[in-house]
């Protein structure tokens, strides 16, 4: 169980300004659970994973897995990051040049504290090696790898210590949309399977959405939102993270009785612990704007014009214009009203949600 | 592991917490020892200098004192002037012409698909085993308006009444120097090339650009700090180089900071102050020089083009071209050693030097091998010579290394200032570097002077700064996820250092050590005033040769030195090839 509490960490560029990189980052991650920090580059999560690793050393908080303190500012604790025994894949994969597939693998073992017998080591390398598929390799020079199969070496070299902790840097950034589509699950079947305790960072959301127990959203060097990715995703916390996260329509406009009046007219959404003439944004999901031919009943329904649209093969994306607003909605193929035609838009109260805007 | 689902606990507490204690205080051990060793080396003779500069003379009738007069007397004149410009333009011509013909033809070598290159590269490093003093005397028999062999054909062959070449000339000397020290360019440069990320440049191609295009905003601009440190090591080299101003200057009356410093040392009494002072310039010029390059070093991350990824260079197809720039090969191996060579070997088998005729061809003789082989204690000299070569570059490179790992890999507030002192020695033209460490020890007796330890310090010192510069190129392309990595895989720093920092720096610890091998073993201006019989090296058996002008003997002993610095650096480069990192 990693917990990392109120965490700052900041550091001089270049210029020698400072820069604030991680401000008050507090979260928990249970044993065994995929925790994703997610967020736009320079939002502060690589750093936020580097603190963790032990490779920069924050200003101010407390790093402590599984009980044991790795960093305290209070206690003036900070564990070198060769002592933490953690793992990590790093974004270049950082796979040495100089040595072997096995080499490579071995070398956490070779160098940690616990002495391996040879067979022992060549076991326990080679079981690693097997679960990413890289066995049939072993002997094969590092710089002849594919770049997948350097992703899963770094991977195996991270795994083989058995570490308390795995911290993944945007381990797929680098590869194919088709390989990462693949190593995306390759991932997620290892960590399940070893139950281990593992930080994820990365800018891309469906990544994010796929992999993850839980995720926090980051922007500014600050968490957003944390929650499991259905939560994130359906029930966005503010317009940052309802946009990061997938996409969306906005609808802007003020609480009134009943709903919220926007340019479209008065939707009717529930707007708990909201005050009249708040203003707010109503965020509604694409595949949650539903499409009609004919005119269907209930409320929050407008008649809207096909703008344009887009075929994805497993769905189309519409471009529907209600008044002078574009709403974008992902339909079924079936539905094949052309553009330029008339359709209905109606909106799921339950599916829209309510963002204040401060 | 799939089964093994229990966690290790990080345990930083108890006796794993007393180890990290002692690994940790073995970091700073080796790092403390290298800087306190750097410093040391650096700092000593540097503060001699100063101190000899304000002072008088000591001879048996007066004791020396404080003065200025040192500073005065160099300064004060409108010559200072003119020995200031020449220097800087001999040093920049050097460097120039070293560096441009050193990048071409490492640009055609490592980037194109000229016919015979790997032939090529193992040719173009012989020149660097020819001693300055031999290059520069087998030129004199070649280009010399005199006995030049070249002036001598030219001349009857197209009727002329002057010698078309003088080689005792500001030009003579730039063309001797520069071709003498471009493959040292050549080596600095294809280091560079070879750690670049080929991709940057195929997608230049791929942007349209032609191969010039490509090799001027991409190639020359992505190897900048390579190209800036290149320069300036050739600039500083030769505004500290000895042999080629002494014996071609000189004569003609062209006198730079070396060879003024030089006479003043030379002049009766010793004018020791007076070279200190004039050496105070030197060292202004080039601490700027090196300044600048720290600063450019801590922009790392901009170049760092090796990256954890495999790279694999890719060839540029010159077409037809590829003729021509095999030609340049050609001429360009002629130039620098097929002719110096052949004209040493010519007089090596002469009784008295002779120009190349039917009759001197009767007179041919191994006289001079019989007597350099009979020569006093040569089998001692030889020894010494390689055993201080040795060990002088293997500890430079070990040492350079650590320094160079704080300088660019660490945010240790005063790192800059340590690699200036570290490169502080570059200043030292080797002259003065002996004399300043040869009274340093005098005064303070540890039991070095006179034996083979105080050569060695002299040599390590000379060229730190060198090897600290081949390191320096090839650590600032090591990316710092690789080491990152290491730290996250449980390797404490000493087992990161050793395991994956000196394995990456390789090539440039291998060029480096094959450099400082190559230039301690033929070190003559500092040795010369170290030596003693026990340690003569052979160097000095060649200058002494010069001295008394016995030119057929040293073209013996010359050839034969050539010939075994030549077998060594082959047997180097093939035990580099075979341990080296795997291309």
């Amino acid at each position: 169980m990693l917990v990392v509490e109120g965490l700052f960490t900041e550091y001089p560029n270049d210029r020698g300004e400072v820069v604030k990189a991680a401000q008050d980052v507090s979260f928990t991650v249970d044993e065994g659970r995929l925790f994703t920090l997610l967020g736009p580059s320079g939002c502060g999560k690589t750093t936020t994973l580097r603190s963790i690793a032990g490779l920069e050393r924050p200003r101010a908080g407390e790093i402590s897995v599984n009980g044991q303190v790795v960093y305290s500012s209070a206690k003036k604790v900070f564990v070198a990051p060769n002592r933490r025994g953690f793992g990590m894949v790093f974004q270049s994969y950082a796979i040495w040049p100089h040595m072997t597939v096995f080499e490579n693998a071995a070398f956490p073992l070779d160098v940690g504290r616990k002495s391996y017998s040879r067979k022992d080591l060549r076991d326990k390398v080679m079981r690693v090696l097997t679960a990413v598929q890289l066995d049939h390799l072993a002997d094969r020079e590092a710089t002849k790898l594919s770049g997948g199969q350097q992703q899963r070496l770094a991977l195996a070299r991270a795994l083989v210590m058995e570490p308390a902790l795995l911290l993944l840097d945007e381990p797929l950034s680098n590869l194919d949309a088709k390989l990462r589509e693949k190593m995306r699950f390759e991932l997620k079947r290892l960590q399940r399977e070893l139950k281990i305790t593992t930080v994820y960072v990365t800018h891309d959301q469906s990544e994010a959405l796929a992999l993850s127990h839980q995720i926090a959203v980051m922007n500014e060097g600050r968490i957003q939102q944390i929650g499991t990715p259905r939560e994130i995703y359906e029930n966005p916390g503010s317009q940052f993270v309802a946009d990061f996260v997938g996409n969306t329509n906005f609808i802007e406009g003020t609480v009134s009785s009943g709903g919220v009046r926007t340019e479209l007219g008065d939707i009717r959404v529930a707007t708990n612990g909201l005050a009249p003439n708040d203003k707010v944004a109503i965020s509604i999901r694409p595949e949650d704007v539903d499409l009609k031919e004919t005119r269907p009943s209930g409320n929050n329904v407008w008649e809207g014009r096909v703008e344009q649209k887009v075929f994805l093969g497993e769905a189309v994306d519409f471009q529907v214009k209600v008044g002078s607003r574009t709403l974008l909605s992902r339909q079924h193929p079936t539905l094949r009203t052309k553009v330029g035609e008339s359709i209905f838009v109606c909106l799921d109260p339950e599916k829209c949600v309510v963002l204040k805007i401060s | 592991m799939a089964t093994d689902t229990t966690v290790r606990r990080a345990d930083p507490s108890g006796s794993a917490a007393e180890r990290a204690w002692d690994r940790l205080d073995l970091k700073w051990l080796v790092i403390g020892v290298c800087v306190a060793f750097a410093v040391y080396i650096a700092v000593i003779p540097l503060g001699f200098l100063f101190w000899q500069s304000f002072r008088t003379p000591q001879s048996a009738a007066a004791d020396a004192v404080w003065t200025l007069s040192n500073f005065t007397t160099a300064y004060g004149t409108s010559d200072t002037a003119r020995l200031f410009w020449t220097s800087i333009q001999f040093a920049l011509g050097t460097s120039v012409f070293a560096f441009t013909l050193g990048t071409a033809l490492a640009w055609m070598n490592e980037r194109t698909n000229t016919p015979f290159k790997t032939v090529f590269y193992a040719l173009s490093l012989i020149p660097l085993v020819i001693p300055s003093i031999l290059f520069t005397v087998s030129w004199i028999l070649l280009a010399s308006p005199q006995i030049g062999i070249i002036n001598l054909v030219l001349q009857s062959w197209l009727g002329l009444q002057a010698p078309p070449f003088d080689i005792y000339s500001i030009g003579g000397m730039i063309w001797v120097d520069g071709l003498h020290y471009s493959p040292m360019a050549f080596l600095l440069m294809t280091a560079a090339f070879r750690a670049m990320d080929p991709s940057l440049e195929e997608s230049a191609t791929m942007s349209g650009a032609g191969i010039f295009q490509v090799l001027w905003r991409i190639t020359l601009r992505l190897t900048w700090p390579a190209i800036v440190a290149t320069i300036l090591i050739l600039f500083i080299r030769a505004i500290e180089s000895f042999e080629v101003p002494a014996l071609l200057g000189l004569p003609a009356g062209i006198e730079v900071f070396t060879s003024a410093i030089y006479q003043a040392v030379h002049r009766y009494p010793s004018q020791v102050g007076l070279a200190s002072a004039y050496a105070v310039s030197l060292l202004v010029i080039t601490t700027c020089g090196v300044y600048f390059v720290s600063r450019l070093s801590g922009q790392g991350s901009k170049y760092a083009t090796m990256t954890g990824k495999g790279f694999r260079p890719r060839q540029i197809d010159l077409g037809r071209w590829r003729w021509f720039t095999s030609a340049i090969f050609v001429v360009y191996f002629l130039l620098i050693v097929v002719l110096p060579f052949a004209v040493l070997l010519w007089s090596s088998f002469q009784r008295f030097y002779a120009v190349p005729s039917m009759e001197a061809l009767q007179n041919l003789t191994i006289e001079p091998y019989r007597f350099i082989l009979s020569y006093p204690n040569l089998g001692r000299t030889v020894l010494n010579s390689v055993m201080l070569s040795f060990s002088a570059a293997t500890i430079v490179m070990l040492v350079a290394s650590v320094i160079c790992w704080i300088v660019v890999k660490t945010k240790y507030p005063a790192r800059w200032l340590l690699d200036n002192v570290a490169s502080l020695p570059i200043v030292f033209p080797g002259l003065v570097l002996g004399l300043s460490i040869m009274i340093f020890y005098l005064n303070v007796d540890i039991g070095i002077y006179g034996t083979i330890w105080i050569m060695l310090i002299a040599y390590i010192t000379r060229f730190m700064p060198y090897g600290l510069r081949y390191a320096t190129t090839s650590m600032l392309q090591i990316h710092k996820e690789l080491e990152e990595s290491a730290a996250m895989s449980g390797a404490s720093w000493v087992t990161t250092f050793r395991r994956i920092i000196l394995p990456l720096l390789k090539p440039g610890l291998v060029a480096g050590w094959i450099y400082v091998m190559i230039v301690s073993i033929r070190e003559l201006s500092t040795s010369i005033l170290l030596y003693s019989p026990d340690t003569q090296v052979i160097s000095i058996v060649i200058w002494e040769l010069w001295e008394n002008g016995q030119y057929v003997e040293l073209s013996a002993l010359g050839v034969m030195f050539i010939l075994a610095l030549f077998i060594m650096v082959m047997v180097a480069q093939w035990l580099g090839r075979r341990y080296g990192v795997k291309e």
